[in-house]
């Protein structure tokens, strides 16, 4: 975990007065590791596995449910995210049995959002029904390309006609459909990647996300590209001139970017992921599963055991998955708070930043935006559009 | 004491990988030198610099003992000489030191640019030569026409060129064979009062300095009192050895004979090499010719990347300077880098030497700035100025001219490639002063100013060449020229550490070059960035580095929270390493990139 240990310039210990969970709201993530073939591109916790015991791991889900809403009692629920791995290969009555102990945990909104991660192949989409049953309302497709061979490059295991043909099933089971693209890939060209999305466009969901290519350490990708043997990919200019085009593509088709990759129909953005943007709570179940947690008026930082089998073992023998659980500083929570807040469109409340952190932002903001990178007005900071593209180097500025 | 019958000194002259080292661990294996147990590879090469760049900078020798065919033992000194042109007067001292030379030769890759270098020093020495063609157990082998090439290409009859494979020791006892056979055995007179030349020196942590000697005429025992002809210094003789290659103490060396004396001397820069030892008392009169003092001719500033780390820097350099009398320092202040050391060096390679055990040996991250030469400035006043750094060049108004150093240039290359040296030559104001043939191979000789050459001209020569030139300088004296100081300014601000002296004709396609290469080394910054090269006040070349435009993470949602910020960090932290100019970050590998010229 990073230093965090108490900075000697942190904010004195109650830190109660505005900053706590209700800034952001409250969500819970459920991790589930397990695909069917791993992703060269793809650095999340994911594996491979032959035989899942599916009553081991429902308990296991169940259990930390229970050890977590005993320490949040009372809070209401805003959202609910099935991710992975690849959690549409859980079995139905799994997600149906983990969603009946989440209500018997937490109060719930009215309005409450459970997203499930899916892959859009056959397989998957026979169970759609059952996960809506189950209380599911949102899918996030990762359909990835709208192109065979490029699908294939990314080690896919669907082609566009079974993507299109598990989406349709989506549409007619869920009330919200998200899908996700991977642009910016080898040997792709400005033009061709716009005639993509605007084939995706047409597909008329109510949500995209738009993530550019990059290449994680780790990766199958990330070593062929360490040996020099992945070529073709854009370099820093073509790939801004791609994210200006999709920005332009989106706000045209009235799907306008709210956050760095997430496009959305206004109100359709994704209120679960808006809970990390806002900086809000959220409990994380499951391996390698990351929470932000206040409790009893401090934040702390939880992290679960990330090897599958490992963590099942520790729920199973020691009634909890979590390896880590750290104390955040306001030092800690203001920088955290600022470098997720700034992904969003809406920006960041200056006030909330300096109730947690003693750090001047004023001479590095006055910087910046004479740049045209950021925009400061009625105590919002807000990075424009020229600033989106370029946002690791505004926050590398803002940093102490 | 040994007789001169009984005694051969070789060194071996080779190209890197030909197989060098790999010979003398065979023949100091094969005599029993040393023990099987305690045999590593390169044996001889001491400094891990040495190891890992396979050049030799430090003289190093062995004495093998070998009982011949005839029946007599012999005593075989080998000195493992340095190989580069910045060393060229080591390398020469210690050709001095032995009578002849094993010349090894890649019996798959034929003579190339080093040895040629490196015999031509032998040949200057008076040296038998006998060639050994090496690896001839591998099938792209080709002794014939190696041999052949060697008679061409050198001159010198190889048609009885011992066939080895160092690898294997097929053939290394026919190497030793040849040694006592066909190499002369030294001359010198045991009675005569005591010459010995000091072929090296170097700093040892338990014994002090510890100095490499040939004898060559008279006899020296422990307890002696010796006198360095050149400083005058006296000293009393605490210990006399051999190395084997591990010291072995020895109570006499009479002429033809190699060891080492230790002497309760301070520094390396008490002895020089090329300096005669003689006895105090009843000492020769005459030293050994051919005596030169170390002058540095690049001068650089070297500055602690983290300016708090500008004491481990100085005792860094004070504890190196004291195993290497070669290089010299003095404190100096930067605008942009802040406090370190201006330093001077035998050439560039030295430079990279002397920067590379810094950074490795004393873990400091270092920022070098352009490598210059000492100009002499003459005032309207009548006196003269050394220049050492173009930071410090006084304004123009007091200036009435400037001189600066030339060197004359040998340059051996074959035919073909000519026309490329002469070219290089001629970009870097060189005059021609001769051009002659022996063989395939054009002998080019060059006036030319030292400033061109010594920043990256060795580089660009072998990669024109293909690496089939050698080279060699000597200095020639100052010579008056048009010369002006052009500035770097980086965001409007001005960089003294970039500040280099051109001639005035050059200025404009270096300055255009300069700012060029530094659009490709300064990583994009949150705005756009003018860079331009300025004489005075006038800019004669502008660049502009444009804003960064894309640096961010796709993807960022709960669980990478932590990573990402670290991340962040991390960079942030390596920016930090970067030299900040106003606003402007600059990497420390800038300040040397940025003067190396692609023409």
């Amino acid at each position: 975990m990073s230093a965090l240990v108490q900075s000697p310039q942190a904010a004195p210990a109650p830190l109660t007065r505005a900053e706590d969970w209700r800034n952001g709201g409250f969500g819970l993530y459920i991790h589930w590791p397990f695909c069917a073939s791993k992703c060269p591109y793809c650095d999340f916790n994911s594996h491979v596995s032959a035989e899942i015991e599916t009553d081991a791991w429902r308990n296991a889900y169940i259990s930390e449910l229970r050890r977590v809403a005993a320490l949040t009692p009372g809070r209401v629920l805003n959202s609910v995210f099935f991710g992975g791995g690849t959690p549409s290969l859980m079995d139905p009555e799994l997600v149906a049995a983990i969603l009946e102990e989440v209500r018997a945990c937490w109060p719930q909104g009215n309005d409450i959002e459970i997203t499930l991660e899916a892959n859009p192949t056959s397989v998957e989409a026979g169970r759609f029904r059952g996960f809506r049953d189950a209380g599911v309302n949102r899918v996030s497709m990762g359909i990835q390309a709208l192109n065979d061979s490029d699908l294939r490059a990314l080690g896919r295991l669907h082609s566009v006609e079974e993507a299109r043909h598990a989406f349709d099933i989506a549409r007619n089971t869920f009330e919200r459909i998200s899908f996700d693209l991977i642009y910016a890939r080898q040997d792709q060209t400005l033009a061709a990647w716009q005639a993509e999305l605007r084939e995706a466009i047409s597909m008329a969901a109510d949500h995209l996300s738009l993530y550019q290519l990059t290449i994680e350490q780790g990766t199958a990708f990330g070593d062929r590209y360490a040996r020099g043997r992945l070529k073709g990919l854009p370099d820093d200019d073509r790939a801004a001139d791609m994210y200006f085009a999709t920005q332009e593509l989106t706000d045209a088709a009235g799907l306008p970017g709210y956050e760095t990759s997430n496009h959305a129909a206004p109100g359709e953005e994704s209120r679960h992921n808006m809970i990390y943007w806002s900086y809000g709570d959220y409990a994380g179940i499951g391996p390698g599963a990351h929470g932000r947690l206040t409790l009893d008026g401090q934040r702390y930082g939880t992290e679960a055991i990330r090897a599958p089998a490992a963590w099942l073992n520790a729920v199973t023998e020691k009634d909890s998955g979590d390896v880590v659980k750290t104390t955040l500083s306001g030092e800690d929570q203001a920088w955290e708070y600022l470098m997720m807040g700034l992904r969003v469109t809406r920006g960041i409340d200056l006030t909330r930043f300096s109730t947690l952190s003693n750090h001047d932002l004023t001479p590095k903001i006055n910087e910046l935006t004479s740049y045209g990178l950021v925009e400061k007005q009625s105590g919002i900071l807000r990075v424009t559009k020229a600033g989106q593209p370029v946002l690791n180097g505004i926050l590398r500025e803002l940093l102490p | 004491m040994i007789k001169l019958s009984n005694i051969r000194n070789f060194s071996i002259v080779a190209h890197i990988d030909h197989g060098k080292s790999t010979l003398a661990d065979r023949l100091i294996q094969l005599t029993g030198t040393v023990a099987e147990r305690d045999m590593q590879a390169q044996i001889l090469d001491s400094m891990d610099i040495e190891r890992e760049r396979g050049i030799t900078i430090k003289a190093n020798s062995v004495r093998i003992e070998y009982p011949a065919k005839d029946g007599e033992t012999y005593i075989l000194n080998l000195i493992d000489t340095p190989g580069h042109v910045d060393f060229a007067y080591e390398v020469s001292r210690s050709m001095r030191a032995v009578e002849g030379s094993l010349l090894v030769v890649d019996a798959t890759q034929g003579v190339e640019a080093q040895t040629l270098a490196n015999v031509y020093y032998a040949i200057e020495a008076d040296h038998e030569i006998v060639p050994v063609l090496n690896k001839i157990d591998l099938p792209a082998s080709e002794p014939e026409r190696i041999c052949e090439q060697i008679e061409d290409v050198i001159g010198i009859d190889a048609s009885e060129a011992v066939h080895i494979s160092a690898k294997t020791g097929l053939g290394v006892p026919d190497v030793l064979e040849a040694i006592v056979t066909r190499l002369p055995a030294p001359t010198g007179d045991p009675d005569a009062p005591l010459k010995a030349m000091l072929v090296d020196s170097w700093y040892d942590s338990y014994l002090g300095v510890v100095v490499m000697v040939r004898i060559m005429d008279g006899t020296v025992r422990r307890g002696d009192r010796i006198k360095m002809m050149q400083t005058g210094a006296t000293y009393g003789i605490d210990k006399l050895a051999v190395l084997k290659p591990q010291m072995t103490d020895i109570d006499v060396l009479g002429p033809g004979e190699i060891g080492v004396i230790t002497a309760s001397i301070k520094q390396v820069r008490d002895t020089r090499v090329g300096d005669t030892i003689t006895t105090e008392k009843r000492g020769a009169t005459v030293p050994l010719p051919g005596f030169k003092p170390a002058q540095p001719v690049v001068f650089c500033g070297l500055f602690p990347v983290d300016a708090a780390e500008f004491e481990d820097l100085r005792a860094a350099i004070d504890k190196l300077a004291l195993n290497d009398a070669s290089f010299s320092f003095e404190m100096e202040t930067s605008a942009a880098l802040g406090f370190g050391f201006r330093c001077g060096f035998l050439g560039l390679l030295h430079l990279e030497v002397i920067r590379d055990r810094l950074e490795r040996e004393y873990d400091i991250d270092l920022i070098t700035t352009a490598p210059s030469v000492i100009y002499h400035i003459h005032m309207r006043s009548g006196e003269m100025i050394e220049l050492h750094n173009p930071a410090d060049m006084p304004d123009l108004t007091y200036v009435d001219h400037l001189e600066e150093p030339r060197i004359k240039a040998t340059i051996l290359v074959p035919d073909e490639y000519l026309g490329d040296v002469l070219k290089l030559c001629q970009d870097r104001r060189g005059i021609q002063m001769d051009l002659t043939y022996a063989g395939a191979r054009a002998m080019v000789v060059y006036d030319l100013p030292l400033n061109e050459v010594v920043f990256d001209f060795y580089d660009r020569l072998k990669s024109v060449t293909k690496g089939y030139a050698s080279f060699d300088y000597q200095m020639m004296g100052y010579r008056e020229d048009a010369l002006v100081k052009m500035q770097v300014l980086v965001n409007e601000e001005p960089v003294d550490a970039l500040s280099t002296m051109v001639h005035r004709d050059r200025a404009e396609a270096r300055g255009r070059m300069m700012c060029e290469k530094l659009k490709e080394l300064i990583p994009r910054h949150m705005f756009k960035i003018p860079i331009q090269a300025a004489i005075g006040g006038r800019v004669i070349a502008r660049e502009t580095l444009s804003a960064m435009r894309k640096d961010v993470t796709a993807k960022c949602y709960g669980g990478d929270m932590t990573r990402k910020k670290k991340l962040l960090e991390k960079q942030k932290k390596g920016k930090k390493k970067m030299r900040q100019f106003g606003k402007v970050e600059i990497p420390q590998s800038a300040f040397i990139s940025a003067l190396k010229m692609d023409d």
